[in-house]
């Protein structure tokens, strides 16, 4: 029988077609295109037929995943069934042991040349990769035997992209992220920690509609995600214009939603899409619900973006010479120096 | 005797090994093993402990929030802090959507597929299916049409041949026992809790940011303030959502978790006889005004319930006679977290490889005993502990599940025990998140605004050394974070986590971790599809990248 495309399958899940322009439309919006965008994608989804996705885990902690199960447009049953076709992914196929091998393996000869890979947690290289093995093999053989017949690698969180919470220092096991093992192939970075699924769903459909993945910068990461920091889409940026900042948790300026960054926020240095988009359906996101922003889609966050929290202006201080030394946000840290001058 | 490898375990968090042997269709022997390790604690070292929860919360991101708990509440205890009873109400009511989302995920999406056949499903009459929905539950979603659409779009997904994540399920298994018109309802249910978790995690993404992996924890308190005259801080709105997202969760599980629970049981009470085992332990869990835990602690031993003891940490100690670890005072000695020491040493078969060397070291996992015994903690631990002390919500809803079923006590300790116990935590919790709310609106009324203890938040107020513990009764069992502080820095950082309790392996005695020990005696019709050891080793909802980070930081 002839494959369903994507269309088919949300329809055949009880979709309406207006419900499908309305994601069509959503999807563009995240992905920063134009209104004008929102046939081509339809088209696309209405033409192609279910991707085939191949998901590995290594070291990770699954909250990436977690992340993706709770989509809202389209859910997350409506990806797995019909949006995609997920052949392999451990925390929610049927199949295990010997059996799971077996799906990974048919996959990727059936789909030769043709299926997606999303990583999700970094790679341990250490010691010939032991400290992480799934079926008996490293992660490192396992990753590079599915990714030699990918079309194209997605790489979720900050542990896939950039090695994340175990590359963290000292790094005991040689962790690292998917581009600095596979070269040959076309690698897109989704970082976060977790990512944001809405971003991941947004990749996905680009590269169904323009058959080549999102345009990146030099971290390998989307622009439509990536390009503006936290700090100039903030909705607290105007009382940080006006130097109106929260003190101590709880103080009236907390209450009131002033500015965070003297109790530690680093969302003048973190480029990602969380004040526009938000988390859980556009629920909540770190600075909104009061805590400062800890830059989790930048490479090494864990090392360089520490301290977290400033305890007084001798801690601050401290941290922008370090982020000047090793050359974090330069533009945003002259800024900031400028701002405080005044 | 077979030898039986199940590689990767599938449904659960993190890369979990499990080898067994089988002779007579039967499991003589079992071992299971931790294949993952990114050494956690030897990052943590030399940090701020105000930050350590944003680094530990990342153990797992499907027990989210757990670790930070517990992270927060162990330097606390260090430094001495208190927090506002709002803190604690706040983090009761994470807690416990946590708890709640988490068993019905685990029940539908990780578990379910063990007991319910998705290829039987397609020879229901969904008229019989709908019979029975609406005998066991008023939800809505009963009528012929509504099963008839969900059993057209499995047949449609069925027959294009991309089966996706149902490929390869073991169908057809003779274990599996429901009828069709049960498969097709549990499927329906399977695709309804797929969208209900999504929508009743909001209440932890309203308090914590974002989930998984929220970021308003504090040590100290919490950092999204309360103001009820700001729109930016919890105010008569949040208060409204919260009662929103706790009243879709009493729902769901009230009407369709818990009667699928009984019903699905009514056909599986032969796995009243299997994988049980006798030693528990429970922490305890929500802080109540009066100071005291609404869910008790205790642990229970040699299966009797008529005793239950206090427990003390410091009767913690930990074993590495067959973990991939050494001790400087010999293979054989145990060690108090406090006092841990961990140097990796790998002795395993080079990868790839068939088969672990289970006579020596074969797991990343230490073997955790408490008085030297190994104890089941989760959900059952839960529930036996609160169960024998008398404890009143605890008490009638397993009385009820029992007389339901048609079992007793006794038959608690086993694999549908730890299931069933699963549930009958969730409905107790899904009902308890109403109090918290309640208490946290009165408190804001009242005028109580307080989120955060500060006085002990500049590092200059800290003693030069500390040392503290933090239990938190996580989802799959009691936590516990163990911190050294020395000059404002981590010294030592360490965690015993459930699923190193529970999937430990063999201890320097040679006794088997709760999960080895549960799966002796298991039936196996084919050990081509050793679809009865994952019955058993999902109950225990196993997660995995918790239970393996652990190594100890040490000062040489
Ligand atoms: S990026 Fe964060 S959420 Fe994702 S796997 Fe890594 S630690 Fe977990
Ligand atoms: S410093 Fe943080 S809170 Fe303040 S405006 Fe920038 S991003 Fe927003």
């Amino acid at each position: 029988m002839e494959k369903e495309t994507i269309y088919e399958g949300l329809v055949r899940r009880g979709v309406s077609r207006r419900d499908f322009l309305k994601f069509c439309a959503t999807t563009a919006a995240v992905l920063g295109l134009s209104s004008s965008y929102v046939p081509k994608i339809a088209e696309a989804m209405e033409k192609k037929e279910k991707p085939v996705v191949v998901w590995l885990h290594f070291q990770d902690c699954t909250g990436c995943s977690e992340s993706v199960l709770r989509a809202t447009k389209p859910t997350i049953g409506q990806i797995v069934l019909d949006v995609v076709s997920l052949e392999y992914h451990e925390t929610i196929m049927a199949a295990a042991g010997h059996q799971a091998e077996k799906s990974l393996h048919d996959a990727i000869h059936k789909y030769k040349g043709k299926y997606l890979v999303v990583v999700e947690g970094a790679i341990p290289t250490k010691d010939g990769g032991l400290y992480c093995c799934i079926g008996g093999r490293s992660a490192l053989d396992i990753l590079k035997e599915v990714a030699k017949d990918a079309a194209a690698i997605i790489a979720i969180g900050t542990c896939a992209t950039y090695g994340g919470i175990p590359a963290a220092k000292p790094n005991p096991t040689g962790a690292v992220g998917v581009r600095d093992i596979i070269k040959d192939k076309p690698v897109i970075n989704l970082p976060g920690c977790p990512l944001n699924v809405e971003n991941f769903t947004a990749t996905v459909v680009y590269f169904l509609t323009f058959g080549k993945l999102p345009k990146t910068d030099n971290l390998g990461r989307p622009l439509f995600a990536h390009g503006i920091l936290i700090h100039d889409n903030c909705e607290r940026r105007g009382h940080f214009d006006t130097g109106e900042f929260a003190k101590s948790w709880g103080d009236k300026e907390h209450r009131l939603g002033w500015c965070l960054y003297e109790l530690g926020c680093k969302g003048p240095f973190a480029y990602h899409n969380c004040p526009t988009i938000r988390w859980n359906d556009g629920t909540s996101w770190p600075v909104m619900a009061g805590h400062p922003c800890v830059a989790c889609s930048e490479p090494k966050f864990w090392d360089d973006y520490a301290p977290f929290y400033f305890a007084d202006s001798g801690s601050r201080d401290s941290f922008f010479a370090k982020a000047t030394k090793i050359g974090l946000g330069a533009i945003a840290v002259a800024g900031l120096t400028k701002r405080e001058n005044k | 005797m077979a030898r039986l490898v199940i590689d990767p375990v599938t449904r659960i968090e993190g890369h979990l090994r499990c080898e067994a042997v089988v002779s007579n269709g039967k499991v003589k022997d079992a071992y299971s093993s931790c294949t993952m390790w990114r050494g956690i604690e030897v990052i943590m070292k030399g940090r701020d402990p105000r930050e350590a929860w944003v680094f530990v919360q990342r153990l797992c991101g499907v027990c989210t929030t757990v670790h930070a708990i517990a992270s927060v509440r162990a330097v606390e205890d260090a430094l001495k802090i208190k927090v506002p009873r709002n803190a604690d109400l706040i983090r009761n009511l994470i807690m416990g959507n946590q708890c709640v989302q988490d068993h019905v995920i685990h029940f539908y999406h990780l578990h379910a597929l063990d007991w319910v056949d998705v290829v039987s499903a397609l020879k229901a009459d969904p008229a019989k299916t709908s019979e029975l929905a609406k005998s066991i539950s008023s939800w809505p979603n009963n009528s012929v049409t509504y099963f008839k659409a969900v059993q057209d779009k499995l047949k449609a997904f069925v027959e294009r041949g991309q089966l996706g994540i149902f490929s390869n399920g073991y169908w057809g298994h003779p274990a599996y026992k429901l009828p069709p018109e049960a498969n097709l309802l549990a499927v329906a249910h399977y695709l309804e809790a797929l969208d209900w978790q999504k929508e009743v995690i909001k209440m932890m993404a309203i308090l914590g940011a974002k989930n998984p992996h929220p970021q308003t924890f504090l040590v100290g308190g919490m950092a999204i303030p309360i103001d009820p005259e700001s729109q930016n801080a919890i105010n008569a709105g949040t208060i409204a959502a919260l009662n929103k997202y706790a009243d879709m969760g009493i729902e769901f599980v009230e009407k369709v978790y818990i009667p699928d629970l009984l019903a699905v049981a009514s056909f599986y009470k032969d796995w009243t006889k299997y994988g049980g085992n006798s030693n528990f332990l429970a922490c305890g869990e929500y802080p109540e005004a009066n100071g005291k835990l609404w869910l008790p602690a205790g642990v229970i031993k040699n299966k009797n319930l008529k005793e239950v003891y206090p427990v003390d940490h410091k009767k913690i100690m930990e074993y590495i006679t067959r973990s991939y670890y050494t001790y400087s005072k010999g293979e054989k000695a145990g060690l108090h977290p406090w006092d841990g020491e961990t140097t990796p040493n790998y002795t395993g078969p080079k990868p790839p490889y068939e088969y672990l060397n289970v006579d020596g070291k074969y797991s990343w996992g230490k073997a955790p005993r408490y008085e030297e015994l190994p104890m089941e903690v989760g959900p059952l631990a839960r529930v036996l502990v609160a169960y024998a002390s008398g404890h009143k919500e605890i008490k009638e809803v397993t009385d009820m599940v029992m007389k339901k079923l048609g079992i007793g006590a006794d038959a608690l300790f086993s694999t549908l025990g730890r299931t069933a116990a699963r549930g009958i935590i969730t409905l107790v919790t899904a009902y308890k998140i109403k109090d918290f709310i309640n208490e946290l609106a009165t408190n804001i009324k009242n005028g109580d605004l307080k989120i955060a203890n500060t006085e002990k938040w500049d590092p200059k107020t800290w003693p030069a050394e500390a040392k503290g513990m933090g239990w938190h009764d996580a989802p799959r069992g009691a936590l516990s974070h163990y911190i050294v502080i020395k000059n404002k820095k981590i010294e030592n950082y360490q965690m015993v986590v459930p699923s190193t309790w529970n999937l430990s392996p063999r201890d320097h005695k040679g006794v088997r971790g709760p999960v080895e020990e549960a799966l002796v005696g298991t039936p196996v019709a084919d050990s081509k599809q050793p679809l009865e050891l994952l019955r058993t080793i999902h109950s225990f909802d196993p997660c995995m990248a918790c239970g393996m980070h652990i190594v100890e930081v040490r000062e040489e």
